[in-house]
């Protein structure tokens, strides 16, 4: 019997993330598509619309720096360009990872009657989530002008840290959009996690503010070395230490195959519980 | 005649918790009460079958008896517990009532995300995006947002952006009942066409009639084993038989 092209072998399952790679490139198009439609549903309902993006990190900096600047008394140089650099990195993170949820959901009624790479909703979350940042980082430069910081060399090494910043965002997306399709509340719980996280993250205060005992602890929260390897480089112009960055570097991959592991496992399941 | 479609001993198995748990802490408190259970659910045992190049294939059964299930094996949306199952061909459901459509885009929009969903480049769209719109009736509302359209003005649009190339093979899930009558019409000519040139169509309805005189092979589902397979008259005789006894 003459065998023609086969398309698809529901027994053939090559390396579950090169396979998935592979056809998310195919799906390109739809890709580019869901992440100018994040990027469009964001700013359609807003008066400021793409300028938000840019004014809504300053006004959250304006109230910080004078909050914490005559109530707490911190001793950071340029404390507005310390703040906003590293709120400028857990924006990205919270943003899309809730992002990723949302689009999920809509998703996933789509999911359950036709194929297409299901991984794609995280990774076009993070693909807006990247454009955004690149437009946060205009106040970013324009504070760092206004306040007489420098703007280093070092800046060059923001790509990788955007590398890595985008790996373990992407891995706690696809955990929290697979649970999201399950139980509806995680939505709200995130919310309050993800705040927790926030006050846990040395993102408004310096390390150094926190008991010696407590210090120790912080390489656990895999955000801190995230936002500090994203940081250093834009504020104080030094490229991240072997350690950090390896700690940083070490905590994306275990969260991103983490989660890899998570979303493949649990995406069988998708079309029989929506 | 080759085999499009090639089902070898596919089973699916669900497991079903007794109650239906939608938030964490429901979650939680079901389980510290010892109150989750899962049973499972044999929704197809071990089916077989092969739909051959250009065939239309009819797929009928009471409600729960596997053929969605079926429908989603092939279509590549659930993987099978147990089996294989092979495709030779670009598969294309149709979708109902404009599953891929986001209601805030508008029909533009929608044109270019729901192609893409089916695996469309955009160039391959730009040339054909005129004959859709007209397909669909929709020249005057095409950049209105989709949640401003009808029901029957999505589903049309669902349909010509689907259908507009000749796909391998067709999946139609009982989404014929679409529009008035004269763009159901439309419709069927269409799949009409569609089979003329030698598209695999698979095709679930429980329009007897429909599928009586539009199919080639029809297989009956019951209860997830396949109960008869073969020509229409008599597949649709030995169902109706055993559907009259029980009733």
């Amino acid at each position: 019997m003459q065998k023609s092209k086969i398309y698809y072998d529901s027994n053939k399952r090559g390396l579950p993330l090169v396979e998935e790679f592979k056809e998310l490139l195919r799906y390109r198009e739809l890709l580019f598509i869901l992440i100018i439609n994040n990027i469009k549903s964001r700013y359609k309902r807003s008066t400021f619309g793409v300028l938000w993006t840019m004014l809504n990190p300053l006004l959250y900096m304006a109230v910080m720096v004078v909050a914490f600047s005559h109530l707490f008394r911190f001793q950071i140089v340029n404390y507005p360009v310390y703040l906003l650099s590293g709120l400028i990195a857990w924006n990205f993170f919270s943003q899309t990872t809730t992002q990723a949820m949302g689009t999920l959901v809509w998703g996933g009624s789509l999911l359950k009657r036709i194929y297409i790479p299901r991984t794609i909703f995280a990774v076009a979350a993070i693909g807006s989530g990247i454009i955004n940042l690149a437009l946060s980082c205009i106040p970013l430069i324009l504070i760092m002008l206004i306040t007489h910081q420098p703007i280093y060399a070092t800046w060059f090494f923001t790509p990788i840290s955007i590398l890595i910043l985008g790996g373990v965002s992407l891995g706690v997306a696809l955990i929290v959009s697979m649970i999201a399709i399950f139980f509806t509340d995680i939505v709200e719980l995130y919310q309050v996690l993800l705040q927790a996280a926030f006050y846990l993250t040395p993102i408004m205060y310096p390390e150094t503010a926190l008991p010696e005992n407590v210090q120790r602890f912080l390489v656990l929260n895999p955000m801190y070395d995230v936002v500090k390897v994203f940081r250093g480089p834009i504020y104080d112009g030094h490229l991240p230490s072997q350690y950090s960055l390896c700690a940083a570097v070490i905590a994306t991959l275990v969260v991103l195959l983490f989660g890899w592991w998570f979303f493949t496992r649990t995406a069988d399941q998708i079309s029989y519980r929506i | 005649m080759e085999p499009m479609i090639h089902l070898e001993n596919v089973s699916v198995r669900y497991k079903i918790p007794n109650v239906r748990v939608s938030s964490i802490k429901e979650y939680v408190v079901k389980l510290l009460q010892r109150k989750m259970f899962y049973h499972e659910f044999h929704a197809l045992n071990n089916v077989s079958l092969e739909v051959y190049a250009g065939e239309v294939f009819g797929l009928i059964g009471q409600n729960g008896a596997g053929k969605s299930t079926l429908l989603k094996v092939i279509a590549r949306v659930l993987r099978p517990t147990k089996g294989r199952v092979i495709l030779h061909g670009k598969i294309f459901p149709l979708l109902e009532l404009g599953a891929g459509f986001d209601p805030e885009l508008t029909g533009r929009e929608n044109i270019y995300l729901n192609s893409a969903i089916l695996g469309f480049s955009k160039k391959d769209i730009k040339s054909r995006f005129d004959r859709i719109v007209e397909f669909a009736g929709l020249q005057e509302f095409i950049d209105t947002p989709v949640r401003n359209y009808s029901t029957g003005m999505s589903s049309r649009l669902g349909f010509s952006v689907a259908t507009d190339v000749q796909p391998e093979i067709l999946i139609v899930d009982e989404a014929l009942s679409v529009g008035d009558t004269d763009f159901q019409k439309r419709c069927t000519d269409r799949i009409h066409t569609f089979r003329k040139n030698g598209t695999t169509i698979l095709l679930v309805s429980h329009d007897l009639s429909a599928v009586q005189t539009m199919c080639d092979r029809v297989a009956w589902l019951h209860h997830g084993e396949l109960k008869a397979m073969g020509k229409p008259d008599d597949v649709i005789a030995q169902y109706t038989q055993a559907s009259a006894s029980v009733a």
